[in-house]
């Protein structure tokens, strides 16, 4: 890495020299640098050999209540006077805003733990495309439906990262990430189905190995053949573990501080209220060791804690960071940058019991657009997956929609399954949801 | 004259201290091995960005990139590699990560040939200095007020204000050399009303390649207000959608963002060079309604998906996709279109420095028919009318597409009566394109909103079409 973080800290150590000399009264700064490979093959040849490397900074100056910000890729010391001029500029055209400024300092993390998140793997580009090309091989010889492929890759990368700000906090950490993934296609002509697998850890020896990872991908766009619609129809629908992720994303939406100081939240004003039936608790543990969706401070420096975000069906605490807290005569809950690795209990059926427990429906494993509607709960996206016939797959199903409001879907939640397997920092199962409208024939 | 090359020019390789020679020794060093094709990229973009909030400007904020992205193609094989500093040995170091998708030695004598200049189709300047500060934040209150009169029920405004300046330089390993100054601006305004408990949002914006005081003519910001403050009140009114197979009318403008997932994405170079496109193998064959004609022209002027010339260094063109339901050609880039054997259409673009190019859109539009708008939704008995959309998403390879209504009505007995809620379409691109089965004298382009995303990589696009009727389609309503 051409950054150490010793040498990003020099950077924002001169970048909040630079605004305080500029005259401004506090300042936050947050710089990163990034290198990694990625390597791409296709049809069991090389395609893409890419070498990355980013650096980042960018920061916040205030002017008693007024704020400006700036950012650029030139980390050199020219570069980062002339950014924080610019975000000065900026400053003096905002206007007094009584919410702005940074997290109250007594909110900063003391310690900074170490989560574990560091594990530099030295890939060579050759060892990379051979691993690809296990897993594409893997997925192509999986069975003679597979027709085609769009290829396998392998991706490194390690970014460190520091933050400071005007309070004195400085805090910084690198992490790294390393991911295989695969996407074939099964069929041909216009019954052509394509699908995708992938594993991504902090840890190269952590990711599933080459062959499981093309065979899974393999399987799931076989399983896609011969897809049918449906009639339209009201009916109980299973979520998959990866399709629940979207639906906690939908939850935390509607949590956010700013939506909800807006009045752009379904969840305006119902802290405390009964939102899911009582066996429901969506947890986020910030301090995991080793998982995806770790970090020992927000991005405001604020420390992350433990935290229960719906306890016995409750709705407990909107996500807030300083200036969403501020404007709503609340306190930083440490969610600047969004909720870190939560987790919803399971009821410890397993998907298949659950497929049992719902005898006749939709298990959908595919979402298409954006359909939900945070202002009003809102739900309507186009979907994939499998009709369910006496707690079996019968047969896959495509080009249907289902529709709801997040609110009674919420409600409906009838059970959480175990297959809690999604290489996601979003730690839950299957959702089996009472009854949703499926738009189809 | 001053032309958007010298500019470039000036800018990526003068102040830098990057001189002929420096570029020799970096191109001979990416050519030092058996490479087909290979190109140097170099940018620098600034961007600025004004939000009002709450009726307050809340945030600004200014970004500074830069850097160079290049490239080595041997055969079907691409090695890539960038760098944020503008330096001939950073600029070495990356010419031997990206040479080493290919082994064996070559000589190289790369010596600059010949300029490419492209017919200009918006002006080469700047356009964070086109209006001053005070006129750029007068402009965004004058909206907050006035979204904020039009109707008590408007309980939160937001307006923001984005002008991007970008510059680039691409030389290639024939010793062209291409330059673009492309200048991009992007309002919006976003309303949320109130009415009884009941809460909707709507929201309406625009942009171009051009200064910010398109802004000011004719009062076209103040249009954004007034329509995003019309569409939420519209929402207010809205009963469930219907839930099933019905025939839906589109109108004209945004909603063609139906063409670019229906037909767009799958017509793109390397999906088809690969099989993995609903469309491949299909070029001759009768895809779509005989009504219907798309192009992607990115020749027109100032529209914010049209490039003078694209991320290789081409002039953009106006392509024939389908013609009278005929399927005539693919949107090519320089590898898909030599590996096709085909002529490259100037489509290859990228994100940024950072990226691979790619085949992608430009300006994706259905041309005109002769039906009267009036005469489409009176032939309808029981559909939907359809005039705005959000985003929308394609699975090429299935067909798959769906988008979403933020705007829609019924049709009943050939009549508009009540607007519904928002909902999700859902249909085969393919399939679709043989269910249109009127097409309207009133094609529209959009208002310059579209951001198209392709393998994690965002670019500016236009779409448009005239109002059309689709047979059948599903709409993801809960009114079963």
């Amino acid at each position: 890495m051409s950054h150490s973080l010793e040498s990003l800290q020099n950077v924002v150590a001169n970048l909040l020299d630079e605004a305080k000399q500029q005259g401004a009264s506090q300042a936050e700064a947050a710089v990163h640098a990034q290198s990694g490979l990625d390597v791409g093959v296709r049809l069991g040849e090389i395609e893409t050999i890419e070498r990355t490397s980013d650096h980042g900074l960018g920061v916040t100056v205030y002017f008693g209540q007024r704020k400006g910000s700036a950012s650029t890729t030139d980390l050199t010391p020219n570069a980062i006077k002339e950014t924080v001029e610019a975000a000065c500029r900026i400053a003096k055209y905002t206007s007094e805003d009584p919410a702005s400024g940074l997290a109250d300092a007594e909110k900063m993390a003391a310690s900074i733990p170490d989560l574990d998140l560091n594990h530099h793997w030295s890939v060579s580009a050759d060892e990379a495309a051979e691993i690809a090309l296990r897993c594409e091989a893997a997925a192509r010889e999986a069975d003679t439906r597979i027709s085609n492929s769009e290829g396998a890759s392998t991706h490194t990368q390690a970014t460190a990262y520091v933050y400071a700000n005007s309070h004195g906090f400085v805090g910084g950490y690198p992490a790294t990430r390393h991911s295989l993934s695969c996407s074939v296609i099964a069929g041909t002509g216009d019954q052509m189905q394509r699908d995708y697998w992938y594993s991504s850890s902090r840890l190269a020896e952590k990711l599933d190995s080459a062959e499981s990872v093309g065979l899974k991908a393999a399987e799931r766009a076989i399983a896609r053949l011969n897809s049918r619609k449906i009639k339209t129809t009201k009916c109980p629908v299973l979520f998959s573990a990866e399709m629940a992720g979207g639906l906690m994303r939908g939850l935390f939406g509607a949590m956010r501080g700013s939506a909800i100081y807006r009045d752009a939240s379904f969840l305006g004003g119902k802290v405390n209220e009964q939102l899911f039936p009582d066996w429901v608790n969506i947890a986020e543990q910030p301090h995991l060791l080793q998982a995806l969706g770790s970090a020992p401070f927000d991005n405001e420096g604020v420390a992350t804690t433990d935290k229960k975000l719906i306890d016995a069906g409750r709705l407990t605490t909107y996500l807030l960071d300083s200036y969403s807290a501020r404007k709503l005569k609340m306190t930083t809950t440490g969610h600047a940058g969004g909720v870190r690795n939560p987790i919803i209990q399971s009821t410890g059926q397993s998907r298949d019991e659950l497929l049992k427990e719902m005898g006749t429906g939709l298990y959908i494993t595919e979402l298409m657009g954006q359909g939900s509607n945070t202002v009003t709960g809102d739900y309507s996206r186009g979907a994939a997956g499998f009709w369910i016939e006496n707690g079996e797959i019968a047969y896959p199903v495509e080009e249907i929609t289902v529709a709801g409001n997040l609110q009674q879907m919420f409600q409906d939640l009838e059970a959480v399954a175990t297959d809690n397997d999604i290489p996601s920092s979003y730690n839950t199962g299957s959702w089996l949801i009472k009854q949703m409208t499926v738009a189809g024939n | 004259m001053t032309t958007p090359l010298d500019l470039a020019k000036a800018t990526l390789l003068d102040k830098p201290g990057l001189n002929d020679s420096a570029i020799n020794k970096v191109m001979d060093r990416l050519l030092s091995r058996q490479i087909d094709a290979a190109d140097l990229y170099f940018q620098y973009s600034r961007l600025e960005s004004w939000i009002l909030d709450d009726g307050i400007i809340k945030e600004g904020n200014h970004n500074i990139e830069q850097g160079a992205g290049l490239r080595a193609i041997s055969g079907e094989k691409t090695g890539f590699a960038y760098t944020d500093e503008l330096s001939t040995n950073a600029l070495l170091d990356a010419a031997s990560a990206a040479r080493a998708i290919a082994h064996h030695q070559q000589d190289s004598h790369f010596g600059l040939k010949s300029q490419r200049d492209a017919k200009a189709l918006y002006p080469a300047i700047n356009p964070l200095d086109t209006l001053s500060e005070s006129q750029k934040l007068d402009l965004m209150k004058k909206l907050d007020a006035l979204a904020r009169t039009e109707d008590p029920r408007v309980k939160q405004v937001t307006v923001s204000m984005v002008a991007a300046h970008d510059t680039v330089l691409v030389i290639n390993e024939q010793g062209e050399m291409a330059g673009d100054v492309r200048p991009l601006v992007r309002m919006n305004v976003s309303v949320i009303v109130e009415q009884n408990g009941r809460r909707e949002q709507a929201s309406c914006g625009g942009g171009a390649r051009t200064s910010l005081e398109f802004f000011l003519n004719e009062d076209k910001a103040e249009g954004y207000a007034k329509e995003a403050v019309r569409q939420a009140l519209v929402n207010l009114e809205a009963v469930d959608a219907p839930a099933g197979m019905i025939p839906v009318v589109l109108g004209p403008g945004w909603p063609g963002v139906l063409l670019h997932e229906a037909v767009g994405h799958g017509l793109e170079g390397d999906f088809n060079r690969k099989g993995t496109s609903a469309f491949s193998g299909r070029i001759g064959e009768q895809v779509a309604s005989p009504l219907v004609t798309v192009v992607d022209d990115g020749t027109l002027d100032g529209r914010r998906g049209s490039l003078s010339v694209d991320d290789e260094g081409n002039p953009s063109q106006n392509t024939v996709l389908i013609e009278n339901g005929i399927l005539k050609g693919y949107m090519q880039d320089k590898m898909n279109a030599r590996l096709m054997g085909m002529p490259t259409t100037g489509n290859g673009r990228r994100e940024s420095y950072a990226h691979l190019p790619m085949p992608r859109m430009t300006n994706t539009y259905m041309l005109a028919g002769e039906s009267d708008p009036a005469e489409i939704i009176a032939s309808v008995d029981k559909g939907l009318y359809a005039v705005n959309f959000g985003g929308g998403q394609v699975d090429i390879t299935s067909g798959k597409f769906v988008f979403s209504a933020n705007e829609a009505y019924l049709i009943e007995n050939g009549k508009i009566t009540k607007p519904v809620k928002g909902a999700t379409l859902i249909g085969n691109g393919p399939e679709s394109m043989t269910q249109i089965s009127m097409v309207g004298n009133d094609l529209k382009l959009d208002n310059g909103v579209g951001v198209c995303g392709k393998d994690g990589q965002s670019v500016p696009v236009g779409v448009g079409q005239p109002t059309l009727k689709i047979d059948q389609m599903t709409v993801g309503g809960t009114a079963a």
